[in-house]
């Protein structure tokens, strides 16, 4: 039977210093006080190629004296320092000093990191950069703890260290066949300096036992099918309490008045709190309002309900997403702000035999996981303890100090499983609500739950964005000017005063990167305020930006009765290297990785289309009512075409029967998490395309829950998804995977949609555009 | 109060009107059972009284009169055939869903041990899962299914 106290349930296995220290070493484990390697950005031999990863908060840490601990009786415990959201990455990277310690994963146990970066590097888990920023120094790292084993065997044998030699968790003194357990030699191993960077062997790749098998599964796999999977929504401490916040409806209204009597009267309700709001740019202060604290979630709602609150709605009470995105189109169709250009696209275009223009409509979406956020916080003694699903576990440790007043080292920031995220939980409001309560408690521990209109209501939403693009073609049908006006509000906002349009990172991902052979080129952007808080959502940018490029492509071929897939082809050009830096105007983002190694690569592109079109039977004989589609986008780092069949019914209902997802993404670890990410792109992404639907009237939010804000449900698509993946040598730059997945499914399918029914979609989401 | 929980007789003195997925989580410690959406819209909190699946978050206690089994409860050692295929075939990405999707498949074959594609699909379309492992959802139904 399953426990029922209360007070046994723990959170997943979270390793504070104080326990390290405590527990470990004093088994006689491989635990030493950490020393920080930061890397910079040169090649060596933990990294065989750059990455930005030098330059991000806290860097990069290799050393297993942070990551690794063996217990005597042989257990190796390795810390996940990633927050884990479904990509599997809890395991990807322990995984990878597993397999260069040639140790047993069956006797691996991991633990998760606390927020903090000095000790274990970058944390912020956004824009897919765990692998590929963490494949080399977590390969680093194993290999430095399998040759401090090696060494402890061989001064423990008297022999030379090159005689010794890891296997499956021993090492083996190879002349004599005689062999110790890595328990028995954890204790000298412990006592040995870290090698040198430059001594450090990595595995061949023909010995991996663990990388690119897809034979280990998610360490978390049994606790999530026996319901013990512990996210926070989930935490419970002794004693503790549950708020409920009712939040300004419109983005920095004020509370004026609301009966407090009222919702104490609400037996369990303890305590009604006023919580302040910061004006813009507040980064991710808490919107303000007021809390209800009491014994249980559901007496802190029915006292949320009693409250009966009256606002001031303040000045964004007129944003109307409508009205903004009719706003957008009227940008979109003048010239804006050159962002990159070659050639003279207006000569090319007043020469152009034939002109095309088309424009593309996007609105807000939202992240919607399935755990709405929440937090517990708990203050003592001038000390924080924080438990929280944390996608920016040490950036939400600091923005609690600097709200407390407290310093970082005071505040523990506990990363409990995320329930889903998709760029939501990047932004800690809801843990700098719950730190601001329980100090006002008095250091009582508090969960702050949200609740599913709480999120849907008040999020980081995606922007809503508009795309003219114009193509010039010459008399042979060549494709002679491709000019694109890409209007959308800003994240910047958030961070500083609102710079008014997208900003070098935004625009990075997919329209200053735009690769295509085209000797006119104009990539503009249109002024756009923003009016709501504006956050990344999976893929950010690249959404809107794929959907118009790889839509336009499709509407050319089709102006031209060209085969789209071949067009696209023609358009993306011979196999060479883009380099968007000489003709931007400003700085160009490469998804934080240096240009040498994270090239934009042609030959790539064009290899995940054809692999794509060939797994998908491109060109095959189709029932009526069905139509294949594709499209392609690079995005952080990897490299993914979908070829989507879509069956448009006669009542105009659509369904997706089948998807062939081409990736590349360089070297990999787990290519069962690769296809479980796509499989979830294509779901996440037919959502976009059909559903997805933020509207802001009187500066509210219109959704709230399932009903009126829809994700995709079983049966509705996208339950045939083909997964296919380029291998590479261990030398390729890994790329991103939890979000390249997502640009190009809705383009593909709008192009699929169009092959089935000839009727084109512009402005997503599709909705009832099929029907009547 | 009192109910029957994972076969064992509970007490409690709450609000009757409190949503019994409340009170599995904030006063049972059964946190299993997730909070989705509070609306009955995706499936998140489903639990079995009397064998039937039923969305938690919208049963006040004091209509609950049968026997209430949640994700903790569904088999003595995890090894419900569904919870080994969910595990064989590598179903969940965050697993936040998980459990009550497993509950409502488990309540779907205790009812049909050989459900058609059609049924299995109209059964588990309450079910969200947003990370979208609905391909690998109906696969591990379907295997269950099989092996009965």
């Amino acid at each position: 039977m399953a426990t029922t106290d209360p007070h046994r349930q723990t959170v997943i296995s979270n390793l504070s210093r104080r326990k390290v220290l405590k527990g470990i070493v004093s088994t006689g484990g491989l635990v030493l006080a950490a020393r920080v390697m930061p890397r910079g950005a040169q090649a060596g031999i933990v990294e065989a190629y750059a990455t930005g990863a030098g330059a991000m908060s806290g860097g990069t840490v290799w050393n297993p004296q942070v990551f690794v601990s063996i217990a005597p009786d042989g257990t190796v415990t390795i810390v996940a320092h990633r927050s884990e959201m479904g990509t599997g990455v809890r395991t990807s990277l322990p995984l990878l000093i597993a397999e260069e310690m040639d140790a047993d994963w069956s006797r691996v146990k991991i633990v998760q990191a606390p927020g903090d970066e000095k000790t274990y590097g970058n944390q912020d888990n956004d824009g897919s950069r765990s692998v590929r920023h963490f494949i080399q120094p977590m390969r680093a790292c194993g290999a430095a703890a399998r040759q401090m084993l090696e060494q402890a065997a061989a001064t423990r044998w008297g022999v030379a260290t090159a005689e010794c030699q890891a296997s499956n968790h021993t090492i083996v003194h190879r002349p004599s066949g005689r062999s110790l357990g890595f328990g028995e030699l954890a204790a000298l191993a412990a006592k040995l300096p870290v090698p040198a960077e430059d001594t450090l062997r990595l595995k061949d790749p023909s010995g991996f036992r663990y990388i690119g098998k897809g034979t280990v599964p998610m360490t978390d796999l049994h606790d999530i099918t026996v319901g013990k999977a512990i996210y926070a929504q989930d935490v419970r401490l002794p004693g503790m309490r549950y708020a409920v916040i009712a939040r300004p409806p419109v983005l920095l209204g004020k509370a004026v008045s609301w009966n407090a009597d009222a919702a104490l009267k609400v037996p369990g309700v303890l305590k009604i709190l006023s919580i302040a709001s910061t004006p813009m740019p507040a980064k991710y202060a808490p919107l303000g309002g007021i809390a209800v604290i009491a014994t249980s979630t559901w007496a802190a709602t029915k006292g949320r309900e009693a409250l009966g609150v009256v606002w001031d709605d303040g000045e964004n009470k007129s944003y109307d997403s409508d009205a903004y995105a009719t706003e957008l189109a009227v940008r979109a169709r003048a010239p804006g702000k050159i962002e990159r250009d070659e050639g003279d696209i207006d000569h090319a275009l007043a020469n152009a035999a034939k002109v095309i223009e088309r424009e593309y409509c996007i609105p807000h979406g939202h992240h919607a996981s399935m755990e709405a956020p929440a937090a517990v916080a708990r203050i003592s003694n001038g000390k924080a303890e924080v438990w929280a699903c944390a996608q920016s576990p040490a950036g939400a440790r600091a923005d609690i100090a600097a709200t407390l007043g407290l310093e970082e080292t005071d505040v523990t920031l506990n990363v409990t499983l995320l329930g889903g995220s998709f760029g939501r939980k990047s932004q800690c409001d809801f843990a700098l609500e719950a730190a601001v309560i329980s100090r006002e408690m008095g250091g009582t521990a508090v969960k702050v739950v949200w609740t599913r209109e709480d999120d849907i209501r008040h999020g980081f939403y995606h922007a809503i964005s508009y795309q003219h693009v114009t193509a010039g073609i010459d008399a042979t049908g060549k494709v002679i000017a491709w000019r694109q006006r890409s209007v959308a509000p800003s994240f910047m906002a958030n961070f500083m005063p609102d710079p008014g349009r997208q900003s070098a990172g935004e625009l990075g991902m997919g329209l200053t990167d735009l690769a295509f052979d085209v000797p006119n080129l104009r990539l503009e952007t249109g002024e756009a305020k923003a009016h709501v808080r504006l956050g990344w959502f999976r893929s950010v940018n690249n959404i809107p930006h794929a959907f118009a490029t790889q839509s336009m492509v499709a509407e050319v071929a089709a102006e031209l009765g060209r085969d789209p897939k071949d067009f696209l082809l023609e358009l993306i050009g011979r196999p060479r290297v883009v380099d968007p830096r000489k003709s931007v105007s400003s700085e160009f983002v490469n998804y934080d990785d240096p240009w040498e190694g994270h090239v934009i690569d042609t030959a790539r592109l064009r290899g995940v289309v054809e692999l794509a079109a060939a797994k998908a039977g491109w060109g095959r004989t189709l029932p009526p009512g069905h139509g294949l589609g594709i499209a392609v986008q690079r995005s952080f780092g990897s490299y993914v075409a979908s070829v989507v069949e879509v069956a448009v019914d006669a009542k105009g209902e659509l369904s997706v029967p089948r998807v062939d997802t081409a990736i590349d993404c360089g070297f990999f670890i787990n290519p069962e998490r690769i296809r479980s990410q796509i499989e979830g792109a294509a779901v996440m992404g037919l959502t976009v395309a059909k559903h997805s639907n933020i509207r802001f009237k009187d500066g509210r939010v219109q959704q709230s829950n399932f009903h009126d804000y829809p994700v995709l449900r079983m049966g509705e698509g996208a339950m045939d998804v083909r997964t296919h993946i380029v291998p590479h040598g261990v030398d390729k730059a890994s790329g991103g995977v939890g979000e390249p997945g997502l640009p190009p499914f809705a383009p593909a399918l709008a192009n699929a949609v169009f092959a089935a029914t000839g009727k084109r979609i512009r402005n997503l989401p599709i909705g009832a555009q099929l029907k009547g | 109060m009192k109910l029957r929980i994972n076969q064992q007789e509970r007490s409690f003195e709450v609000d009757p009107q409190m949503p019994l997925m409340w009170l599995l989580r904030d006063e049972l410690g059964l946190t299993g059972t997730k909070f989705g959406c509070g609306m009955g819209l995706c499936g998140a909190c489903t639990v079995h009284i009397d064998g039937k699946a039923v969305r938690s978050c919208i049963t006040p206690v004091s209509s609950v009169t049968g026997e209430v089994t949640t994700i903790e409860g569904l088999s003595a050692d995890g090894n419900h055939p569904l919870q080994v295929s969910w595990r064989e075939l590598n179903v969940p990405q965050c697993g936040y869903c998980q459990p009550g999707q497993i509950m409502n498949a488990a309540a779907l074959l205790a009812a049909n041990a050989k459900p058609s594609d059609q049924e299995i699909v109209e059964a588990m379309s309450g079910n969200i899962c947003r990370c979208g492992c609905y391909q690998r959802i109906f696969a591990a139904i379907k295997s269950a299914a099989q092996e009965a």
